[in-house]
């Protein structure tokens, strides 16, 4: 099924003979790049208004992890909501999703080695070494980079849908991940982390169930 | 030893930020940091104006005082670990403008291993000493700064008066417990209340005060009023808040955060660059207002004068 969603997908971004709809879903895609953008304009306005309180270093890198995480667990909910809703269409945006995941995963990223450590890469590698939230954090975003890699459709292409999908399996990890990175660094209140954690499971569970039942339909 | 003023400001007025915008600054980071998600707090009432707080002036100057530059009252008074008051750095600003609830006394019990133990109201308590300005660094465990200008007296001067016997080995500090006025009580994020301990000589020593206000004024409630402890050469979470108890005991205290993770946090939890909690490196630290980091020194910087207490101890066991 979703390896049927994705050929449908390819086939529809590359060569829809519908402009009608291609139109209208370029405007939706626009509109959601601006929503999705909207995280970051807020951090950038309220860093530069000096809203962002005492530390506004500590609290755009805070931020940006923070949404990183949210559009790892907004990515993962297209495809349940493509079972719940059997609106297939929904597809066309979980890139755009996944990319600006990463998109926040980077700016967190270069927070940390920018303007926490300042590029200072002896002590990065100690960081990275020593502290296990950090190596967490670290290979998350490694583990990031061939989903990036073959995002484009000349590599879903390339490397065929089920390949592809295999490979991007790894978003479940990386999600995980996330979420264990968050919880590691909070220091007593794991309240949120653990919201995060539900929801991950949630979305992760719903999956098991669906193969689970696919399987028995299979079967019949 | 204060004089109740309305329209005197101690501060220069660059540091001084209208309550009502600062009030709309800590909101805005509040839905910043958690759009949709934990947000289910209540709304906040209007805090208490700041020129209707107690001004403090003749204050003594103190040989302790750093001449640091000092950090704002702003970043002072709105960026605080008080999780009585909530776990966000923005809570206790904003949850704590009520606190201490002043038609109830604030009564202070000094009890314990020592001769001349009583139950004190905070007027009584305070009076008996000269109040100095501190002008002090603090170092949070989470890798950040401050220099705050404290008033306060030294500690050893209280202690003293209750004549503890040869028993009192540590002083034991507990915050008050009241999850009516503070909300962060009412979920287990610590043991409450809030236990705090010094050895006796780290409690003696006269770096080590009982703070009531600062940058002029009294406490305000996110600050720890109307009494605190501040003990500059430690984390900042040893500086215990809201003190209602001072107990003289003879075993080392179950501290609040020793409870919580034994393992990253120790009894004496002294500022030292050598031994890096898991999940911060205490080699650095950024100062609230400042872009670069600056290197965390010994001791924050006081071990000329404390280094002596811990002669021959290995500060890497006893963190």
């Amino acid at each position: 099924m979703l390896l049927n969603s994705i050929q449908a997908w390819t086939s529809n971004a590359i060569s829809s003979k519908d402009k009608s709809s291609m139109i209208k879903f370029s405007h939706l895609k626009v509109l959601l790049f601006l929503v999705c953008l909207y995280p970051f304009i807020f951090m950038l306005w309220g860093f530069f208004t000096h809203q962002l309180g005492a530390n506004p270093i500590d609290t755009v890198t805070r931020l940006s992890g923070l949404w990183a995480l949210r559009f790892l667990l907004i990515t993962l909910c297209v495809t349940p909501l493509r079972w719940l809703t059997g609106f297939n269409q929904l597809v066309r945006f979980r890139r755009m999703l996944g990319l600006f995941a990463f998109f926040y995963a980077t700016v967190h990223m270069l927070l940390y080695l920018g303007l926490d450590q300042f590029f200072d890469w002896s002590e990065i590698w100690r960081d990275i070494v020593k502290r296990p939230f950090i190596t967490v954090g670290f290979i998350n975003f490694v583990a990031l980079l061939p989903l990036v890699a073959t995002s484009t459709n000349k590599m879903v292409k390339r490397l065929g849908g089920r390949r592809w999908k295999k490979l991007h399996r790894l978003t479940y990890f990386v999600a995980a991940a996330a979420c264990l990175h968050f919880l590691m660094l909070v220091k007593a209140d794991i309240r949120e982390p653990v919201i995060y954690i539900i929801i991950l499971t949630g979305l992760l569970g719903v999956r098991l169930l669906h193969a689970g039942r696919h399987k028995q339909l299979s079967r019949q | 030893m204060f004089i109740k003023r309305r329209k005197s400001w101690d501060l220069p007025e660059s540091e001084v930020t209208d309550y009502q915008v600062y009030k709309s600054r800590r909101q805005f980071l509040n839905t910043a940091i958690s759009v949709g998600l934990a947000s289910a707090l209540p709304s906040v009432g209007l805090a208490k104006p700041l020129d209707e707080l107690k001004v403090y002036d003749t204050l003594k100057k103190s040989q302790f005082s750093t001449e640091e530059e000092k950090t704002t009252f702003e970043a002072i008074t709105t960026y605080n670990n008080f999780y009585e008051f909530g776990t966000s750095k923005e809570a206790p600003s904003l949850y704590a403008t009520e606190f201490p609830d002043e038609s109830e006394p604030w009564r202070v019990e000094i009890d314990g291993e020592c001769e001349n133990p009583g139950v004190f109201d905070y007027d009584a308590l305070v009076k008996p000493f000269t109040l100095e300005e501190r002008i002090y660094r603090m170092r949070c465990v989470e890798g950040w700064s401050m220099v705050i200008p404290w008033i306060g007296f030294p500690l050893g001067e209280l202690l003293k008066q209750a004549r503890p016997t040869s028993r009192a080995k540590y002083v034991e500090f507990t915050t008050l417990y009241d999850p009516e006025q503070m909300p962060g009580q009412r979920r287990d994020v610590l043991e409450w209340p809030y236990v705090e301990g010094l050895r006796i000589d780290e409690a003696m020593h006269p770096l080590t005060i009982l703070s009531v206000g600062l940058y002029g004024k009294e406490l305000l409630g996110q600050n720890g009023a109307p009494i605190r402890l501040v003990v500059p050469w430690k984390y900042g979470f040893k500086s215990i808040k809201s003190i209602v108890r001072i107990r003289f005991v003879e075993k080392m205290p179950h501290t609040a955060w020793v409870k919580a993770n034994s393992s990253e946090y120790g009894f004496y939890s002294n500022v030292n660059p050598d031994v890096d909690h898991p999940r911060w490196s205490q080699r650095k630290e950024r100062r609230i207002g400042e872009f670069l980091k600056r290197d965390t020194l010994m001791f924050n910087g006081y071990g000329d004068d404390v280094a002596e207490l811990y002669t021959g101890m290995d500060l890497k066991r006893y963190f």
